[in-house]
């Protein structure tokens, strides 16, 4: 992907320049804290606290991670194709919405074993069905998918609170939510599962969607680089003209891909829908399709490096509140500064430390030449 | 409602004012993707602009100084996309969201910071703001049926950036298709090389287009904040960008076409804030939140290549690299 690393070794250009970015990002954000009058020594210190200091927290940041893992593969593997999906949004909201769907028609009909299931099910194929409309536009309409999916966000959104406020609304209620899940068709939070082990933990909104996400990790690693489709997918983001000439059809790959990649984010409302609120509500996806893209981008769209940045954006987001509770002046939007700035150095920006890397590099490396040279 | 025509004028008054910061947005858009850089940045430059704006203007009290600083601040931001997309030819969408991101947080952290009113800021008062310019004669204008009514309602009564706004776009189709500029602006979004060749520095030409560009956002959101309204609310710009850039692709990337766009969306928004909660007879209650969508769903129809044929500038998404 980088053109002008010719000669740098494979840690420098996965390793050491992610890092790079991140840590300029980074950098911003606490000049940021600084303009603001605070210290961000001091605000790094409540973050870690809050994030990791006690198990409510831990709690907390895992529940994060848990929607970044599901937005960040999505918008990963729809890069692969070379797609770039914004609609994760839209998706998730549909997505949940299908759970929620099924779940308020079946769970007084269905034991819970059937429910459950059927509600995944549901979230990943409405999801995967939302994301296949901008597939469709694109691969044989021939319409952008960057603006598609955008528009499908606002018309996803639009949806929602028609069907809240009109449909789906519990009788005798003002705020538009729809009635409770049954308690078996909710899925156990992780204090509870521990519970049946004998585990005391803390209560926090963490639930069994975090095993389903770590599933999703490796189900879709083995996807894309240990299946027939997923090299196909590959070649198609690679280099979409040679992919012809080898007998895929792209507009095909860009269907599935997209599928994948709508079903992924879809999954986001099995841990909001499902797992936490346990009924249909307005804007629970609060900005998690968005956050996959800085998580996805940092993540280099592989699924370990995706858990890695779900875990610093769940640290960023659990850590944030804490700080925004300590610190009158700052806010938990913060970390959506943190998030901007993330995508600006680890996406828009992901080269422009490379011939600085590689200056350094050449340097280094030929003076050490040198000196071994010198020394024989 | 009483009087259809008094309905209807009113209406369309409201569409002027909520298509103005449309407007704006739609050239400054035209003119970055022109160029061959994708602009999903206009909602965030928009949020910024309004942000310094209000911000600036509850300081210094003028509102002129107000609008030059958001534009100075929408400038930045829009070299920045450039630095990213044009210098280091990185990801246009990337840096785009990075940017509309960026200021959906910054606006909010610094607002609370600096104004401790929960991301607003302090209410602005008449002199800090761009007020409504009455036009002379309507005293005595407003005796004749309808054109009288028109001129005093529709005509008269806004502010200023309303004003420029309705002027940008004559001044937009002018400078895109008549001048030297506007020649290799449409050239370096088709075809690069050629400009290359032709001598001219495409970096150049399109740092040009997008730093326009940001001008015109930082009159977009100066107009949300201190002239449409009276400070600024976070995430006041409420999607608007993406409307205004849904509004450019509807209107195929020309000028009249997609002031026409932004019009029409401006119209469907001032439709669906006069309708909520009417009931209308056969269907019922007004369906507000299809209306609402009706700019997205209509953009995508139009994408589809179901009405006509939207084609962007071929060059558009695509860094220029010079073959060595």
């Amino acid at each position: 992907m980088s053109d002008g690393s010719t000669a740098l070794p494979r840690w420098i250009d996965i390793g050491l320049i992610p890092i790079l970015n991140v840590m300029m990002a980074l950098v911003v954000s606490g000049l940021i804290i600084v303009a603001i009058g605070e210290s961000p020594l001091e605000a790094v210190q409540i973050m870690l606290n809050g994030a990791f200091g006690y198990e409510e927290g831990i709690g907390y940041t895992l529940y994060y991670a848990t929607n970044f893992v599901f937005t960040g593969l999505a918008v990963a593997v729809a890069f692969h194709a070379g797609l770039f999906n914004i609609g994760g949004e839209g998706q998730a909201y549909i997505g949940g919405l299908g759970a929620g769907l099924t779940i308020l028609a079946l769970d007084s009909l269905l034991p819970p074993v059937l429910v459950v299931p059927l509600g995944i099910l549901a979230a990943g194929l409405f999801g995967a069905a939302w994301a296949s409309i901008p597939a469709y536009l694109q691969a044989y309409r021939g319409s952008h998918i960057v603006i598609t999916t955008i528009m499908f966000n606002f018309i996803a959104s639009a949806l929602m609170v028609y069907l809240l406020v009109n449909v789906l609304i519990k009788p005798g209620q003002m705020s538009p939510e729809s009635r409770e899940f049954e308690a078996g068709a909710q899925l156990p939070f992780m204090h509870e599962i521990l519970g049946w082990f004998g585990i005391e933990v803390a209560h926090s909104p963490l639930n069994a969607s975090i095993i389903w996400a770590l599933l999703c990790c490796v189900g879709l690693w083995f996807f894309i680089w240990r299946t027939r489709w997923g090299y196909e997918i590959r070649a198609v983001g690679f280099n979409e003209k040679a992919a012809v000439y080898a007998g895929i059809r792209p507009a095909k790959m860009v269907m599935l891909a997209m599928f994948v990649s709508g079903a992924l984010a879809g999954f986001v409302g099995v841990n909001e829908v499902m797992g936490v609120h346990h009924r249909l509500l307005l804007n629970f996806t609060a900005g998690y399709g968005f956050t996959g893209i800085a998580v996805s981008l940092m993540g280099r769209n592989h699924p370990f490096g995706i858990v890695m940045a779900s875990l610093l954006f769940g640290l960023l987001y659990q850590g944030g509140a804490e700080l925004a509770f300590e610190v009158p002046t700052i806010t938990r939007e913060l970390v959506v500064v943190i998030q901007g700035l993330v995508i600006l150095f680890s996406g828009a920006l992901a080269y422009m430390s490379t011939p600085w890397v590689t200056w350094v590099y050449v340097r280094l490396t030929r003076k050490s030449s040198v000196v071994l040279t010198g020394a024989t | 409602m009483d009087d259809p025509i008094l309905f209807l004028v009113l209406t369309l008054d409201a569409t002027i004012r909520v298509s103005t910061p449309l407007i704006f947005c739609a050239m400054a858009g035209l003119f970055s993707e022109r160029s061959g850089i994708i602009d999903i940045s206009l909602e965030g430059k928009m949020l910024s602009a309004a942000f310094v704006a209000a911000s600036v203007a509850s300081v210094t009290g003028s509102a002129w100084v107000a609008l030059i600083s958001a534009i100075g601040v929408t400038t930045c931001l829009s070299l920045l996309h450039g630095f990213a997309c044009i210098t280091h030819k990185g990801n246009q969408v990337v840096s785009g969201v990075a940017i509309n991101i960026l200021a959906s947080g910054l606006t909010v952290v610094l607002g609370i910071a600096w104004f401790h009113q929960g991301g607003q800021t302090p209410s602005l008062p008449a002199t800090a703001r761009f007020m409504p310019i009455e036009f002379p004669f309507i005293e005595t204008v407003r005796s004749i049926p309808l054109v009288g009514m028109i001129y005093k309602e529709l005509l008269s009564g806004h502010s200023l950036l309303v004003y420029v706004a309705f002027a940008i776009v004559p001044m937009t189709w002018w400078i895109v298709y008549r001048t030297r500029f506007g020649l290799r602006l449409r050239a370096v979004g088709e075809n690069p090389t050629a400009v290359d060749t032709a001598g001219i520095s495409v970096a150049w030409l399109r740092y040009r287009a997008v730093m326009t560009g940001g001008l015109l956002t930082g009159l977009a959101g100066t107009y949300l904040s201190i002239a449409q309204n009276a400070s600024f609310v976070r995430d006041m710009s409420a999607g608007q960008g993406y409307i205004a850039l849904a509004a450019m692709i509807f209107g195929k990337w020309r000028p009249f076409t997609a002031f026409g766009a932004c019009l029409i969306f401006g119209l469907l928004d001032a439709v669906a804030i006069r309708l909520q909660g009417v009931h209308i007879p056969v269907i019922g209650e007004a369906p507000v939140e299809l209306i609402q969508a009706l700019p997205y769903i209509l953009t995508v129809v139009l994408l589809a290549g179901f009405i006509g044929k939207a084609i962007a500038p071929k060059a558009i998404g695509q860094p220029y690299l010079k073959e060595r």
